[in-house]
């Protein structure tokens, strides 16, 4: 009895233990961040991480938000933020939408090749944007869409995943729906925003969330087709602050620290204010 | 002036199954025709065909004096009530009642005045809303049921609405629903594989088998004469007692016993039918049977048993005697149907 208890009460531990131990390898680097954007530059670069806490936070940010580099002085911290909400919620929606349409297309019209349609748009998981970077780029540019908010959202929308999930939901949701809808005169367009639009909301939702943070994550794309620094997001832009890092002047490290830190606030606050609505969309089967 | 008519109605699956062997009939303004027969014998296909939510493979079908075949579900005048409801989840009682009158472009005050109506009529009142999941099973019934009666259509379709009920609220439900329809006069085709609510609502009973029409008649027509075997043993509860028998010398008899002095049909083997509470007690009578179990129903008792080594039920009242063992009865006047031993048809 006592050595049952025993040994539940170890494996617990352990679990702990290795729960912790992950938590921390994530949390530490970011509070190591937090940490230097308190100090000023000077002693970051003698001493780099420390145990201390510094009184430089409201001018580190000021600098990160509103100090611009370059030559033409408009790329500052709001500037690359705005870029960046531009590209998240343009790459979400415009994946979100490009799915819904796609899947919608594939469950509900007797196309004569709907299923072959579906493997092929799968299939285009396998041509990420990094595999077709070039032919890509060579698009862009020739549709003059360089430097443009088209140019950076619009090649990154096409999405198999999105097709897929709408897919499979849609596939859930009972074909006497459907039916009655159509007794009840809702034509194509009518049933898309009427019936399945809302019936979808939290898988809507769910599917902004993630393609949110992937969009505001992308690096290589918004790197190649922006070279204008008005066009810059936040993390395309913190590179080009630690390339001025091996200038001659002290490296900026505060400022480069807190625009990191920027960077990461936007997808946590998302995940965490709508994660009921991303586990819904996931699990919920209330149709 | 028939309302809908049916001619060689057919339906081939793309698998080259043929579900629904050409159907031809005709129903009259403001009758209830029930479809009724075993599962998978195609009276879902039937009344999809019908709706429009199925093709017709081949055939006619019109409703109110219009070849309807190629139209639009919406384009039909007709409403369906489906066996899961299919109520939006995401609209409340009064969207889904006026959903369909919405999507015709019919003004919002009209709208309001009719979703009053329909859900006066159906006790709604107090739910108009409220959203489906916040609604019990019966009520959200009658919200399909004021789904398809807010719009006036020319033809009511109904798939199993009360089979996902309990067996009290389904009792209430079909006096509701027939009730309902007597008043409003819409004709209507009601699909189930339940033959008490055949029996009951319907002024015409359809009996399908295996994609084929067995019978069409009144609920007391189909009870008493039963065209086929397999009609006589799907309609009744306990079914109609089928027993090989023989016609001699003008009188059909099982094994031993003489069941009906008169038969018109020629010598040979035939299919002896008794409905169970044709057989009644007697201690005079001709039959003797030999009783192996007694069902105590309360108001009434079954007895199972055999007559000549062959299984045969009986129906008698509670005043009635009823052990196991020897049971002496008679046949009431009228009580045999004779069907081909071969072909199951009546004689
Ligand atoms: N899409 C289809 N393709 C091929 N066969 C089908 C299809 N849909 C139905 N069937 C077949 O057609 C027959 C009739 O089906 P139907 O749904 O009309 O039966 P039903 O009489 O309504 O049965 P139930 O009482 O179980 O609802 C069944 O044998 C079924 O397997
Ligand atoms: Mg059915």
């Amino acid at each position: 009895m006592t050595t049952h208890k025993r040994r539940l009460r170890l494996s617990t531990v352990v679990d702990h233990a290795i729960l912790i131990a992950g938590s921390l390898l994530m949390i530490v680097p970011v509070l190591m961040l937090v940490q230097m954007t308190s100090m000023p530059d000077l002693i970051n670069m003698k001493t780099g991480p420390s145990l201390s806490i510094g009184d430089q936070w409201v001018p580190n940010f000021e600098k990160a938000m509103f100090q611009a580099d370059g030559f033409s002085g408009i790329n500052t911290g709001t500037r690359m933020l705005m870029n960046s909400f531009i590209l998240g919620i343009g790459f979400a929606f415009g994946k979100i939408f490009v799915g819904m349409l796609a899947a919608y297309a594939i469950v509900y019209f007797r196309m004569r090749y709907a299923s072959l349609a579906f493997w092929i748009i799968f299939t285009t998981l396998l041509l990420p944007l990094e595999v077709r970077i070039l032919p890509s780029y060579e698009v862009v540019q020739r549709l003059g869409m360089l430097n443009t908010y088209q140019g950076l959202i619009i090649p990154l929308i096409a999405s198999a995943t999105a097709t897929f999930f709408f897919r499979q939901y849609f596939r859930s949701i009972p074909e006497e729906l459907v039916e009655a809808a159509r007794i009840d005169g809702a034509g194509p367009v009518r049933f898309f925003f009427d019936i399945l639009i809302p019936l979808s909301r939290t898988m809507i939702a769910a599917m902004f969330i993630i393609m949110f943070v992937y969009g505001w994550n992308q690096y290589l794309w918004p790197t190649m087709v922006t070279t204008e620094e008005g066009m810059f997001t936040l993390v395309r832009g913190i590179k080009q602050i630690t390339q001025m890092l091996e200038g001659n002047q002290i490296p900026e490290y505060g400022r480069a620290n807190m625009l990191a830190l920027i960077a990461i606030l936007p997808p946590v606050m998302i995940v965490i204010f709508f994660q009921s609505w991303f586990v819904k969309g996931l699990t919920e089967s209330d149709k | 002036m028939s309302h809908v008519t049916l001619t060689a109605l057919r339906k081939v699956y793309p698998n080259g199954f043929e579900a629904v062997k050409p159907a031809s009939y005709t129903i009259t303004p403001g009758e209830f025709v029930v479809l009724v027969g075993p599962s998978g014998c195609g009276k879902s296909t039937m009344l999809r065909m019908i709706a429009g939510l199925e093709d017709i493979s081949d055939g006619t079908l019109e409703i109110a004096g219009r070849v309807v075949n190629t139209l639009d579900p919406a384009d039909r005048d007709i409403a369906m009530v489906f066996q899961n409801y299919a109520l939006y989840p995401h609209m409340t009682v009064r969207k889904n009642i006026g959903y369909g009158l919405q999507n015709r472009k019919i003004p919002k005050d009209v709208i309001a005045a009719k979703v009053a109506e329909a859900s006066a009529l159906l006790n709604l009142d107090d739910y108009l809303d409220r959203k489906p999941s916040q609604l019990s099973g019966g009520q959200r019934q009658r919200v399909a049921m004021g789904r398809a009666i807010v719009r006036d259509p020319a033809l009511f379709l109904f798939d199993e609405p009360l089979s996902n009920l309990d067996a009290k609220l389904r009792n209430q439900m079909r006096i509701e629903i027939k009730a309902l329809q007597r008043r409003l006069g819409v004709t209507s085709i009601y699909v189930t594989h339940d033959q008490v609510e055949a029996m009951t609502m319907a002024d015409r009973i359809i009996v399908m088998n295996a994609g084929r029409i067995e019978q069409i008649g009144t609920p007391a027509e189909i009870y008493h004469t039963p065209a086929t075997t397999f009609v006589a043993s799907f309609m009744g509860a306990p079914p109609m007692n089928l027993l090989d028998g023989q016609i001699a010398g003008g009188a059909a008899r099982v094994g031993d016993h003489t069941v009906m002095t008169d038969a018109p049909a020629a010598p040979g083997p035939v299919t002896v039918g008794i409905r169970p509470e044709d057989i009644v007690a007697d201690p005079n009578g001709p039959l003797t049977l030999d009783i192996a179990i007694v069902e105590e129903l309360g108001a009434h008792r079954l007895l199972h048993g055999t007559l000549a080594g062959q299984q045969l039920s009986v129906h008698v009242g509670k005043d009635s005697p009823a052990t196991t063992g020897p049971f002496r009865a008679a046949l009431k006047p009228g009580a045999v149907s004779l069907f081909d031993a071969g072909t199951g048809e009546r004689l």
